[in-house]
């Protein structure tokens, strides 16, 4: 006799053998392909998550595209890509547990950690289990000799500093120049870097110590004193996305006219929504594939992207790269997928076409200048300029 | 100086708005409620999404972040506070069960809205500039409806029956009960309130500041800070303290501005002090 309960349990039986069946077709059709870890630990929480979360949703779109087509063919065998992630939480020693989870499950390439102090606390892990690490952090002991396992992701600020500087001396006329940093470890020192790059150029630096919480909701307080003293230039040293905003709307609402200007990336549609026109001419390095010089690849990256996650992030225009460069390395020594001195070896003479650039760039490790050794990804130096809801390209520069 | 003067006074207005639900629920409960930073920033992503994303009035998005975080709140009390206060004899365990709905709050939020900051078009345009004070008019509106909420709030408790029952149960509990208030009904109601006063602030802070997931733990700090100055659990010293807080940032990021961000380093230790000679804060006891 069929009763309700007999019914209900046909249908769970159904509906359990249904996914068991599919999830023995999805892992052998997975079967095929070798796995490859590739970690990530970082921030993608608390008021820094912009940065890591845009970091580990590149690796992830990119990862979920060629596990799409097939997978990435490295020596002999072809691999999915697995993205292990780790939030630090922004703390270094969540960071050193994260590290450690990647050891324990013996990946031997990560992503992160995107701020100085986590990427310096991991360093004795990583070169302990031989793990070869990209953080988006910029202290140069990191990538130094005898440091040999951490390689630079982006531009440091001490690499665009200068040249935005210069260029804003050359071309707007700036001569005074103030600094405003969050009391934190990455923002206080690119505002020293800063500072010497502006003393080496002779600009006349009227503030240099003012300093704001990284949790400061309004900034009013903080910039009175700085507007009063009419720079030409201020620079939000080492800002995060979800602060500058805040601050460029407090200067402007105080009368500031001078220019803005930071060395980090940021995201367009933040600006918009939280400084609207008062954004308008804020300069910041921007992602190393911006729409101007974007091939057809990285507009597909975009695209995937904002499908998998709803939204794009600016930052990821930049942050893209890392994955990119792992796995070109280890297609060009497959050796290296268990062997970090083979990686670093052909970090040397490692040359590969940039897939997210128009044009004949190529893919490169760099940093021979800044560092005595080649430990830091090529990627462009693209500096933008804000303009009623998108960047537009000041000018593009590039790092030894 | 009369710049910083406005500064100080605008921060103030909106401290002690933030300040007021929380020190509501503790005088109401003895709740240290971990989870009102999370609660402001839902209610600014509630207006967010509805007059920033979807366009509607202002005032409507505004009401809708107090009465889902009004609904919030009730829920909270009558299936989790109020089951732990009843099986539990240690205090701990609500400060652990408010941590754990902190934590909860924050990965939802994540989840929902997402890593960004985010913003809303200005309600108020235009920058007011004259006898050295330049505030822009936004702040000037949403500081006088801060300062508006805090006399309707004050009002409310002080004539109103529901208000005067939860001073009852503030002052006496025990006693309220016995004179016939009935707490369980009173403490959803102050529960709710103080989650309500959370999503309102969230949702007006939004005009100005804007929100973004990772905040909430900051907003509480800065809202234990104030009751602390104050006295927990009293209204009128959430009020003190909130002002207290905003003239100290104000004036210290201006003296100190030289000296590197000091200015908190100098608050805490004032604190310190002060709180070794003051325990209680200003007020230092239950409002009646």
């Amino acid at each position: 006799m069929i009763n309700r309960r007999s019914t209900l349990k046909s249908m769970a039986l159904g509906a359990v053998s249904t996914l068991a069946i599919a999830a023995v077709g999805i892992s052998s059709a997975q079967a095929e392909n070798k796995e490859l870890k590739i970690g990530f630990v970082g921030v993608t929480s608390g008021p820094a998550a912009a940065w890591g979360t845009s970091n580990v949703r590149s690796m992830q779109t990119r990862a979920a595209w060629i596990n799409e087509t097939g997978g990435v063919k490295i020596g002999n065998d072809t691999y999915n890509i697995n993205i292990v992630t780790f939030d630090d939480q922004k703390d270094p020693k969540r960071a050193i547990a994260g590290m450690e989870k990647m050891a324990q499950e013996g990946v031997h390439y990560v992503v992160g950690p995107n701020v100085d102090d986590g990427a310096a606390a991991v360093r004795p892990v990583a070169e302990a289990n031989g793990i070869i690490y990209f953080p988006y952090a910029f202290p140069k002991a990191l990538y130094q000799k005898p440091a040999s396992n951490a390689v630079l992701g982006m531009i440091a600020n001490y690499q665009s500093g200068p040249a935005i500087y210069k260029y804003l001396k050359e071309n707007k006329g700036v001569k005074k120049i103030a600094f405003v940093a969050a009391n934190e470890s990455d923002p206080l020192s690119q505002r020293d870097g800063g500072v010497e790059a502006a003393k080496a150029l002779g600009l006349d630096i009227v503030a240099q110590n003012d300093t704001y919480q990284n949790d400061t909701r309004d900034f009013t307080p903080v910039l009175t004193p700085i507007v009063a003293l009419k720079p030409d230039l201020l620079v939000l040293s080492g800002v995060a996305p979800a602060n500058a905003p805040l601050l460029i709307r407090a200067a402007r609402e105080l009368g500031y006219e001078g220019l803005i200007s930071t060395e980090t990336a940021q995201d367009a549609k933040v600006l918009e929504e939280g400084a609207g026109e008062y954004a308008n001419g804020f300069i910041s390095v921007g992602g190393a594939s911006t729409p101007e010089i974007a091939s057809d690849a990285m507009k597909e990256f975009v695209t995937r992207y904002t499908k998998m996650f709803g939204e794009y992030n600016d930052e990821s225009n930049t942050k893209v790269y890392a994955l990119e460069y792992i796995l070109d390395t280890l297609k060009a020594n497959p050796a290296a997928i268990n062997d970090v001195a083979e990686f670093k070896k052909t970090m040397d003479t490692f040359s590969a076409p940039n897939p997210f650039l128009k044009g004949d760039a190529k893919l490169s490790y760099v940093g021979s200048t800044s560092f005595g050794q080649k430990r830091q990804l090529s990627v462009p130096m693209v500096v933008n300029e804000y303009k009623d809801g998108a960047f537009q390209t000041l000018f593009v520069g590039s790092v030894d | 100086m009369e710049q910083v003067i406005a500064n100080g006074l605008y921060l103030g207005a909106q401290y002690a708005l933030i300040a007021l639900g929380l020190t509501l629920i503790f005088a109401l409960m003895n709740v240290l409620n971990f989870a009102h930073g999370q609660m402001y920033v839902l209610g600014g992503f509630i207006t967010y999404t509805l007059y920033g994303q979807l366009g509607l009035p202002f005032v409507v998005a505004l009401l809708a972040s107090g009465v889902t975080l009004a609904i919030i709140g009730a829920l909270m009390e009558k299936f989790l506070f109020r089951t732990v206060i009843r099986r539990s004899h240690r205090e701990e365990s609500t400060m652990l069960l408010a941590a754990a709905t902190a934590f909860f709050f924050d990965a939802v939020i994540l989840l929902l809205f997402g890593e960004k900051q985010r913003g809303v078009p200005k309600i108020v345009k235009g920058v007011f500039n004259d006898a050295g004070i330049i505030m822009p008019y936004d702040r000037m509106v949403v500081g006088v409806l801060a300062i508006a909420f805090i006399a309707a709030f004050v009002l409310y408790m002080q004539y109103s029956r529901v208000g005067r029952a939860m001073r009852a149960l503030a002052q006496d509990r025990v006693a309220a009960q016995l004179m016939g208030v009935r707490v369980d009904r009173y403490s959803m109601i102050g529960f709710a309130m103080g989650a309500m006063l959370a999503g309102v602030v969230g949702g007006l802070l939004v005009t100005i500041t804007g929100v973004n997931s990772g905040i909430g733990g900051p907003i509480s700090i800065k809202a234990f800070l104030m009751v602390m100055i104050g006295g927990a659990g009293v209204v009128g010293g959430a009020i003190a303290g909130g002002f207290i807080l905003g003239m100290m940032e104000s004036v210290g990021l201006t003296v100190l501005r030289e000296y590197g961000d000091v200015t908190y380093l100098v608050i805490f230790a004032a604190l310190m002090v002060f709180l070794s000679v003051r325990p209680n804060g200003l007020m230092g006891k239950p409002w009646g």
